[in-house]
């Protein structure tokens, strides 16, 4: 034991010299693979300096670059202005429906953009429940539609985005000793003080790893753009895709995506440089959460509950309903059909009315969504853990890598997968370019989430357990394992998400053998017919409700394992 | 150290080898680009795989022009065999970028010329639909408002509002809409997309969107009664009904000049492999069999004369009356110098 235990610190110190390199082998080989090789295919082929002596394509590179700049920096303050108290609500308190309450605020997340845009609109449109139920219409407002696209771009951001921020800063609330809160108060420090001083510079790391995340998504925002901001707007990435794939210009598409892909770079150089001061500090290894107590704690727990019900927990549920409602009735033949509900969309779900080779079976396809995203999770955990490990403790090396793993999310989906077509050929109609693709998005994720809570740990614990005669996997199991499962957990969560919700899918030429819930979705939605359109909501719902399930059951995982520590 | 093979294996190798030349051959691969409305029963597929030995691989690579552009990209060693859903508005692209081989198929034979566009026969026509505005009947029924018959008329204050359409720059049906108006108005459709634009003309990015969120008949049961789709989809909005309908709640605006028809177009790739099983393959698409399942699954008409119409296509779809008429040649010329110009008017 002694011997092991004196290895294993041996271990460690060698880590921090040259052998780290072997912590960065698996994600650098993956996405020197999948990424870099790639993506400098299709830009020596595009990538052209004449480009910059063209005045028209500068103007255009400098246009979406202002407005994306400009959506992205509103984007995030809101997400956060919605997100920070729901990170606090979440971590500090309990109350009834919580955890239904958190995994609704992560489902926005995997919803195809289309769906969301439906959902919106039979909650708010002329003849949405707002509208017939209450008499609330938006064109009594009598916005400008310019300015009314943009308030939709930036809520849907929003609805979006909010669940990063609250499952990474609210993680790293969860994290705090509440001892430290106590003995600031104690020694005189008030609310403002406290939160300033002390909590904090605690959580710079994880506020600002949320911020960047969500301002990278913001930033490289495509579907919303393009589905609510009309023809007037147009971000970085959907100029990309308009030059790429409809008015070819492909080295115009090729300048813009430098661009992008440079600012990536400038955001993580900048996010690395500040988040290097950690801040250590003992983990507690129960949750601290707890009812409200005083009046204003009351308060603030109900006005946000409700605030976050009407955001997410209304568009979300008019999708169950319009998917067990007839509607037409409404349609022109109002006296001969019976307007209400019907099970018949989900019953249809099961018919290949056509015979059809791409009729999608909606178990096969939720089967097919699972096991992309399971694989998802495991393949991304796999080549996350070791990186996060060496950043946790950065020496040169990883100050010089470090940038470089938020790249895949700054990189344009559509130049990708030019790229991918350039590299891999006939391969990427492979299976297996499905989850590859998952990771890359949800890599970037996994890490950042990770990084934190395994710079949390305190070495001086780890060494003072092996001091103590524990065996390496029992400082693991004792030290670790208590503070990164919520981290680890986290991080999948994320991982699944993504996947489910098909980022990066554009990417990728499909095969009708591999339908997945997004693809189906979309099937029923690219012809016209109330049945079509009842089936989509089907397929959207149980989405939704496999969505919903999965976190709640990684929740409830959680807190066994909180449980049993 | 690297021992020599021993005459064991070398003759292990031949009988492997023997054995393979003898066996009854596999079912050759023939893979099939096409954009994602692509559809096609399953047992027409399987009928054209066991009358030729063939396994066929669909991919379905985004809509029409990523579909073509990706296959531009991966000319020299592409991603398929034979490439379905080019239309005439991105033939010509498809052409400059020479990514077919000619192939004069014998089923041509039942297909009316005026569909064959490419004289050296490298793109053959599979299908053709009418691109045209919707509108819902109950609220033009309802609100005693005359449904519109010209261009001009869409400009009118009663129909202030009414319409969505959809961008140009990102969809094919927004694009054929565009190219109507220019075979009409020649130049001065510009001036016209600005009279529209005051006249609140709302811009989608796509069918999805316009159709399925601003469009009111359709069960998103949007704001706008009035859409740019298909003259082929009031059929649909029969066929997909949620309940049994004898009338359809759509209908299509068919006036002289105010539809688009849409062609689209199959070939064989250059540097593909099983350029015999690709032309069986073409030959059975323009064939009858396939050209009858189409309408039902793709909702657009076929070029073959013999064959037969669905009744609920004879019965709710409606046909242009005169679509508009303008050269694949101009389109292939300006189409990108008309989208920027569009996209700069409709900011």
């Amino acid at each position: 034991m002694r011997l092991s235990s004196a290895l294993s610190t041996k271990i460690r110190s060698c880590l921090s010299a040259n052998s780290r390199i072997l912590l960065w082998i698996p994600a650098l080989i993956f996405l020197l693979s999948t990424f870099f090789f790639p993506l400098s295919k299709i830009l020596a082929l595009t990538f052209n300096f004449s480009t910059l002596t063209d005045l028209d394509n500068l103007l255009i590179a400098r246009n979406s670059l202002l407005f994306t700049f400009y959506q992205a920096i509103l984007s995030t303050l809101l997400t956060f202005v919605l997100g920070l108290p729901s990170a606090v609500l979440f971590s500090k308190f309990n109350f009834p429906g919580k955890s239904l309450l958190r995994a609704l605020t992560a489902v926005p997340f995997m919803l195809p953009t289309v769906v969301v845009a439906a959902a919106f609109n039979s909650l708010l449109g002329e003849r949405g429940l707002l509208a017939t139920t209450f008499d609330l219409r938006l064109s009594t407002f009598d916005l400008q539609p310019s300015i009314f696209n943009f308030l939709l771009i930036l809520a849907a951001h929003t609805f979006y985005n909010t669940s990063i921020v609250i499952r990474i800063v609210g993680n790293a609330i969860s994290r705090l000793d509440p001892k430290l809160e106590a003995s600031a108060r104690s020694l005189g420090a008030d609310t403002f003080h406290v939160w300033k001083d002390v909590i904090f510079p605690i959580l710079r790391p994880s506020l600002l790893a949320a911020a960047l995340l969500v301002f990278m998504f913001d930033f490289t925002s495509f579907g919303v753009i393009l589905l609510l901001g009309g023809s007037q707007f147009a971000t970085l990435e959907v100029e990309i895709y308009i030059r790429a794939l409809q008015l070819p210009n492909l080295n115009l598409a090729a300048l813009l995506s430098v661009i992008q892909l440079m600012f990536t770079l400038i955001f993580s150089i900048l996010y690395s440089r500040t988040i290097n001061q950690v801040q250590t500090q003992t983990a507690p290894r129960f949750s601290t959460a707890r009812p409200p107590k005083t009046i204003q704690e009351k308060l603030f727990v109900t006005t946000l509950c409700l605030l976050l019900s009407a955001f997410f927990l209304l568009p979300l549920l008019s999708l169950p309903i319009r998917s067990l409602t007839r509607l037409e009735a409404d349609r022109g033949q109002r006296d001969q059909v019976q307007y209400g509900f019907t099970a018949d969309y989900y019953e249809e779900l099961f018919i290949n009315r056509r015979g059809s080779l791409f009729y999608v079976p909606p178990v096969q396809a939720a089967l097919n969504s699972l096991g992309f995203a399971v694989i998802t999770v495991i393949l991304s955990l796999a080549l996350g853990y070791p990186a996060a490990y060496a950043l946790a403790k950065p020496t040169r090396l990883e100050k010089i890598l470090d940038p470089f793993l938020m790249l895949p999310l700054g990189a344009s989906a559509v130049m990708m997968g030019l790229g991918f077509i350039l590299s891999f050929g006939r391969l990427i109609a492979s299976p297996f370019f499905i989850p590859i693709a998952h990771t890359l998005i949800a890599l970037p994720f996994v890490i950042r989430t990770l990084q934190p809570a395994l710079a949390s740990i305190p070495e001086r614990l780890r060494q003072v357990a092996s001091t103590l005669g524990a065996s390496p996997f029992r400082v693991w199991q004792t030290v670790d394992l208590p503070i990164l499962s919520r981290a680890t957990l986290s991080a999948a969560t994320f991982a699944f998400t993504v996947s489910l919700g098909e980022f990066g899918a554009t990417l990728l030429i499909t095969r009708p053998e591999y339908p997945t819930i997004p693809i189906a979705i979309s099937r029923f939605l690219s012809q016209p017919g109330g049945l079509n359109y009842g089936q989509a909501m089907a397929m959207a719902t149980v989405l939704m409700l496999l969505t919903t399930l999965s976190i709640l059951l990684i929740e409830k995982l959680r807190f066994n394992n909180a449980g049993e520590l | 150290m690297t021992k020599p093979p021993s005459a064991f294996r070398l003759l292990l190798i031949a009988f492997c080898l023997l054995l393979s030349a003898c066996a009854p051959q596999g079912p050759t691969t023939l893979t099939v680009m096409t954009h994602d409305s692509f559809a096609i029963s399953e047992e027409v597929v399987v009928a054209f795989e066991q009358a030729n030995n063939a396994d066929v691989v669909f991919l379905q690579s985004g809509d029409a022009g990523a579909m073509l552009n990706k296959a531009i990209l991966a000319k020299d060693a592409p991603l398929a065999d034979v490439m379905f859903g080019v239309d005439n508005t991105f033939l010509s692209r498809a052409l400059e970028a020479d990514i077919f081989e000619p192939y004069q198929s014998p089923a041509l034979n039942d297909i009316s010329a005026e569909f064959v566009l490419d004289p050296s026969y490298r793109a053959l026509p599979v299908d053709y639909g009418d691109v045209c505005i919707n509108y819902d009947k109950k609220y033009f029924a309802e609100n005693n408002l005359a449904v519109p018959q010209s261009f001009e008329d869409l400009a009118k204050p009663e129909y202030n509002g009414l319409l969505v359409v959809e961008n140009p720059a990102t969809s094919s049906p927004g694009l054929a809409f565009m190219l109507a108006t220019r075979a009409y108005f020649g130049d001065g459709f510009l001036d016209y997309w600005k009279s529209l634009k005051d006249n609140g003309v709302v811009v989608a990015d796509g069918w999805e969107t316009a159709y399925y969120t601003n469009f009111s008949a359709s069960s998103g049961q949007g704001p706008q009664p009035m859409v740019v789709s298909y003259a082929s989809s009031p059929a649909a909005e029969v066929f997909f009904a949620s309940e049994p309908l004898t009338e359809s709640p759509t209908a299509s605006i068919v006036a002289s000049g105010m539809c688009f028809r849409q062609i689209e177009f199959v070939g064989i790739l250059k540097n593909g492999q099983n350029r015999d099983l690709a032309e069986k393959f073409i030959d059975f698409m323009l064939g009858k069999q396939f050209q009858e399942d189409m309408p039902l699954n793709m909702f657009v008409y076929p070029v073959n004369q013999t064959a037969q119409l669905p009744e609920v296509f004879t019965k709710y779809a409606q046909v242009a009356e005169q679509p508009a008429s303008i050269t694949y040649d101009d389109i292939a010329t300006n189409r990108d110098v008309w989208i920027e110009a569009w996209v700069d008017v409709m900011k």
